[in-house]
């Protein structure tokens, strides 16, 4: 009971306060979908949950040994009746959560563009011992552990990693997914809003996986093109020779930018590591066998 | 090419004081426990009765008395951890560097799963399996013990870690290519795999010896019908050994490979997969849960029954369950990675079926709710453990049903509300089902009960520091919070994470509490003596013998013709208003014989794993061949059993009545 | 299959219901709890072939199984190991009779078939290795000869534990504890067998389909 009702003042909190950053506050059409699945489930369950608390509690307490006015039943062991319900009941539930288990899984599956009237952009991010490198291949500008996108624009995201296993996430717009060496996950998202949100990378990579966070900001799309043109006007050109010394671990790196990057440089990163890949996107079906 | 292989001073980390320090009281502990042993001269007595002993009692409690040892080291752990995370905010770097934090929440996760929890969970079966069964032994004695003292290997090692090296610094499961030699050069991860490949075949070798047990061991008239649920689930958790363990086996060989003789199976190069590995490793890791959870839910099962006065509610679905569960647990293992880029039909279908084992364990939640309903429940320690799982462990489910949806997955996974999630099913589930049974058995196996009032408090402070601990991450990891963050710079964070520190202090006390239970139980022995052998009134066969039993556990095999066969036997006596007439015709029973090997051979293990991990050849295969030779000896021993004469069966059987109270 | 029937025996003239009959005789236990280790092994053995159906393709430039197995090489192999099969089961039936040398001679042949395929192996893996082909080639030649290998160091095992075997009938005769023993031991053999055919078919047999 008690955690029940601190269950329900954390999240009730939260809801309704409003003004916490994260997976609660979502500002883009993926994370709040799924937002809505997180409390929809949410629901379901507690109407099992709270009551079965309840009943646990009840029971415990009015069949306690020193009260005389509850009747004994030792030979209350069995009911059909009792049975078919105790079964049904949580079968019920997981038919409600499962449908919409499949109904989420589908609808907000990370390869799945957004549709969308606006021309969506394209983004390869290269999660790097311990920092996030940003290729904009249709701008041909690069940044690292920065990332600058436009509002309202669906954002198409290709990802790898140089080495270890990362997770690629920016909880108010959309869930993570992994960046692994030698192949390509994808992942899509929109940012309504024109603000400043946290990405980070999720799945522990070492030392430096601490500050393997950065800062994503949406901006207007004249400010963008602002931003891109200012871009490509200053900074290091991102090619083979600089990619490997910024692959080279280091920690905390403060964000800077490429005003040019050499064209397939994303999949030599990939492939770099890889002289056959073929078995990987045999065993991993969609988002790695798009990239066939 | 040294003689040490890559061992040398600067192995000893000397300028860590934290380490040093931990690793002096240490050795300072186990110097004394060890003087004070040999000048009492207790030592011929431990090496006779405790170290060389193949009696099942016994070796369930040296599993369960590891189990404890290690759950103040992996609490020790936490307690590091949460004491970072709750000052390491903004600028601040906290008092752990990342190279030793990384080391910590690596060995608190390993600690915690292999060496408290798999200890606890066997040591608990080992005690109560054979005596539930009525029984003499399990169906291999000596294999037995071999298993306990390789699981105390990998622990030894682990531990050794701290003075003499490192330990991994990957996180409990080591994903490659993190756990590979490019990315983790050093000795930790080495220490992980040998330290859990020695365990493991341990493990493994208890689970054959109970499958073995359970269905080819029982007492006569025990039909699996007649079995008591702790039993059942005993049976399901240790036929998931039986077929999750070797897949574990054979994963740390494959990145053993990888490591010492550069193969590719995970490598980031040549064509290696390391999704190959969070596969298999999840292939094991998720029956591992059931195979912790399904003797926790006995034990419940048992509990419930016991101190409610009836029958347990709906025995035949509560089997039905508990194996539905071992099945179903083969089903989900992708549920663990639904951030790894799998289709959408693959990710809905785990998501599915995960949420499908939701069913029988929901069953068995309103079964123990209908077998309270119309008892005498009696508030008893074991019962408060239960009734607080019961109320926490709905809503890990619920959590646990929320990561199943691939969509909420995405953005709670590898965030502190994953980690939230499975302390809240592990730590209600497994840990206080394992304090319910240690309660419950400890005056079976000692004679003596434990303290009720230092066990309440334990209780209270463990429900209540469990719920501050890990509630405020919840929070946390919908607020975006990775798990294993050595330090962070969102400030709104850390108010919860102080919060959590509050509750870690709180179940600090709870931890100090049960040893205060211990010793006070200890110096009361003697009013808390239990001279029935059945202090609970309980229901099945461990309490129609002695507490302690004799090392023959039944004088006469008892003869079984329903469910909860003592509870009947004793309603008979009671109709009857008389004592059944004592077996006056005493056989000779043959117990098995003591046997150094398991020690022993444990021994030459640590000293190969050892050698292993630091690259000592040579030393390497001495152990090897110390550990052949000796199993080889094993082989020629002659006599395996010693034979106790019929009349020292009957002079104890007759000292020790067992009494019927209504 | 020994332990199966004796079981059978022992049950239908004592008890009504298999269940209910109390703790199983010894010979019973050692032999059920075998088979329950030979489960966990072949367990093992699956993680492994998963392995390789994973990697198989994942040559990384290096040769393939094409370029690599030789059908005759592996078809004398099979013919050995199963032919070790058919000796041990005639040792396993000399057992039951308790005939010396009959159980003897059926060891030996055991023991020269198996060592014999053994060799053969061996050779095998010696040729790739001459070729480059060393397991830190690639992924599917790490995954190649970590499956293969490991039905290899079982098969070495098995010979150890046969000639230990023989030298315990010798001192000791036909002892329960040394039928058993043997028994458990042709259990083990013959499902090194059945891992061998599943190896022969995965590996050799579908390693060079085009």
């Amino acid at each position: 009971m008690r955690n029940g009702l601190l269950a329900l003042f954390l999240i009730g909190t939260s809801m309704l306060g409003g003004c916490t950053e994260g997976v609660l506050d979502p500002k883009g059409p993926i994370a709040f979908a799924e937002r809505q699945i997180l409390i929809n489930a949410t629901g379901i369950m507690l109407a099992i949950v709270i009551p079965v608390v309840v009943a646990t509690l009840g029971v415990a307490f009015w069949f306690r040994a020193s009260n005389e006015r509850a009747r004994y039943r030792p030979d209350f062991v069995y009911s059909g009746r009792l049975e078919m319900l105790v079964w049904s009941i949580p079968l019920m539930t997981v038919l409600l959560t499962g449908t919409v288990a499949w109904i989420g899984a589908y609808d907000l599956d990370p390869p799945k563009p957004i549709a969308s009237s606006t021309k969506s952009i394209k983004i390869q991010a290269i999660s790097l011992d311990w920092k996030w490198l940003f290729i904009y291949p249709e701008l041909g500008v690069a940044s690292v552990n920065h990332l600058t996108i436009p509002v309202g624009t669906p954002v198409s995201f290709e990802l790898t990693s140089s080495g270890v296993m990362n997770s690629f996430f920016v909880p108010q717009l959309a869930g993570q997914i992994y960046t692994m060496a030698g192949m390509v996950t994808r992942l899509n998202l929109r940012a309504d809003y024109a603000e400043t949100y946290r990405g980070l990378s999720a799945n522990f990579s070492g030392e430096g996986f601490a500050d393997m966070h950065f800062n994503v900001d949406v901006m207007p799309p004249e400010r963008f093109a602002q931003w891109i043109a200012s871009t490509r006007s200053v900074g290091p050109a991102l090619d083979s020779k600089t990619y490997a010394d910024l692959a080279r671990p280091s920690t905390a790196v403060t964000p800077f930018t490429f005003q040019s990057v050499a064209p397939n440089l994303f999949d030599s990163i990939r492939t770099s590591s890889m002289q056959s890949d073929d078995a990987l996107c045999r065993s991993y079906s969609t988002s790695m066998r798009a990239e066939k | 090419m040294t003689l040490l292989g890559k061992l040398d001073w600067s192995s000893i980390p000397f300028d860590q004081p934290i380490i040093m320090g931990t690793v002096g009281s240490v050795i300072v502990v186990i110097v004394s426990v060890l003087s004070w042993v040999t000048l009492k001269g207790y030592l011929p007595y431990l090496w006779r009765e405790w170290i060389t002993s193949v009696d099942h009692k016994r070796i369930g409690v040296m599993y369960i008395a590891l189990a404890l040892v290690m759950l103040l080291r992996g609490f020790a752990d936490g307690i590091m951890m949460r004491t970072q995370q709750a000052v390491a905010a903004g600028g601040a770097q906290g008092y752990l560097p990342p190279e030793h934090f990384d080391q910590i929440f690596s060995a608190h996760g390993t600690i915690m799963i292999f060496f408290v929890a798999m200890p606890l969970v066997i040591g608990l079966m080992n005690f109560a399996v054979p005596l539930q069964l009525g029984v003499r032994d399990v169906a291999f004695p000596t294999m037995n013990s071999i298993s306990f003292w390789l699981t105390a290997s990998g622990v030894l090692l682990t531990n050794v870690s701290l003075a003499v090296g490192e330990f991994a610094k990957t996180g409990w499961f080591a994903y490659p290519p993190l756990s590979e030699l490019q990315f983790s050069p050093g000795v930790g991860v080495d220490y992980y795999l040998w330290s859990l490949q020695i365990s493991g075949i341990g493990t493994l070798l208890s689970g054959v010896n109970f499958v073995t047990t359970i269905l080819k061991m029982r007492a006569p008239g025990m039909s699996y019908m007649r079995m008591p649920v702790f039993c059942w689930t005993a049976l399901a958790s240790n036929l998931l050994i039986v077929a999750a363990f070797p897949v574990l086996t054979a994963l740390f060989a494959m990145l053993l490979l990888d490591r010492y003789l550069g193969f590719h199976f995970f490598t980031v190069d040549a064509g290696g997969n390391a999704m190959m590995y969070v596969n298999l490793f999840w292939v094991w890791g998720h029956p591992e849960v059931y195979i912790l959870v399904l003797p926790a839910f006995g034990i419940f099962s048992e509990v419930t029954a016991t101190f409610s006065g009836k029958s347990l509610f709906g025995y035949r679905s509560m089997v039905l369950a508990t194996m539905a569960i071992c099945v179903l647990s083969y089903t989900v293992w992708l549920h663990h990675f639904f951030t790894m880029g799998a289709s959408a039909s693959v990710n809905a279908f785990f998501g599915i079926t995960s949420m499908i084992i939701g069913v029988p364990t929901g069953v068995k939640v309103f079964n123990w709710l209908f077998t309270m309903y119309g008892g005498r429940v009696r508030f008893t320690v074991p019962v408060l453990w239960t009734i607080g799982f019961m109320v926490s462990f709905v809503f890990g489910g619920l959590t646990g049903v929320l990561l199943a949806l691939p969509a909420v997955d995405w953005q709670v996974h590898n965030s502190v509300f994953l980690v939230a999630h499975f302390h809240h099913v592990i730590i209600p589930g497994v840990l206080f089902g394992c304090m319910a049974g240690y309660n419950y058995w400890f005056p079976k196996a000692f004679g003596f009960r434990l303290d009720e009032r230092w066990g309440k408090a334990a209780f209270w402070c463990w429900f209540l520091g469990f719920h501050l601990a890990f509630m405020p991450l919840y929070m946390t990891g919908l607020m975006g919070m990775p798990r294993r963050l050595q330090h962070y710079d969102v400030l709104s964070w850390q108010p919860w994470l102080l919060v959590a520190e509050v509750g870690a202090l709180v179940i600090l006390t709870g931890i100090i509490c049960q040893i205060v239970q211990i010793v006070v139980s200890i110096r009361h022995r003697e009013q808390l003596r239990d001279t029935t052998g059945d202090p609970w009134n309980g229901r099945t066969l461990e309490w129609s013998t002695a507490s302690p039993p004799p090392a023959w556990n039944f004088a006469v095999l008892p003869r079984v013709d329903e469910l909860d066969a003592f509870w009947a036997h004793k309603q008979r006596v009671l109709a009857k208003q008389e004592l059944p007439v004592r077996q006056h015709a005493y056989q000779p029973i043959e117990v098995p014989k003591n046997s150094p090997v398991g020690f022993v051979t444990a021994f030459f293990a640590v000293v190969s794993g050892f050698a292993l991990i630091w690259h000592i050849w040579w030393m390497a295969g001495f152990g090897v061949l110390g550990a052949a030779v000796t199993l080889l000896a094993f082989m020629f021993r002659t006599k395996d059993e010693v034979e106790i004469p019929a009349d020292e069966v009957g002079l104890f059987d007759r000292a020790h009545p067992v009494e019927v109270s209504p | 299959m020994n332990v199966a029937v004796e079981m059978d025996a022992v049950r239908r003239s004592a008890l009504l219901n298999l269940s209910e009959a109390g703790p199983a005789p010894k010979r019973v236990i050692a032999g059920f709890g075998f088979w329950t280790f030979l489960l966990s092994d072949i367990v093992m053995f699956s993680a492994l072939f998963a392995s390789y159906a994973v990697l198989a393709k994942a040559t990384a430039g290096g040769l393939t199984g094409v370029q690599l197995f030789d059908q005759r090489n592996v078809a004398m192999e099979t013919a050995l190991l199963l032919l070790s099969s058919y000796t041990c089961g005639m040792m396993s039936l000399a057992i039951n009779s308790r005939r010396y040398l009959a159980t003897f001679l059926g060891a030996v042949a055991t023991f020269l078939l198996g060592a014999a395929f053994l060799a053969l192996e061996l050779r095998e893996f010696q040729g790739m290795i001459a070729l480059g082909a060393t397991p830190q080639r690639s992924a599917f030649l790490s995954a190649f000869f970590t499956l293969v290998g490991s039905h290899g160091l079982h098969v070495t095992v098995g010979l150890a534990w046969l000639v230990l075997m023989m030298v315990q009938l010798s001192l000791r005769g036909f002892q329960d504890v040394v039928v058993r023993r043997l028994h458990c031991f042709s259990l083990f053999w013959h499902a090194l067998d059945i891992i061998w055919v599943l190896i022969f078919t995965i590996v050799y047999l579908m390693g060079v389909l085009p």
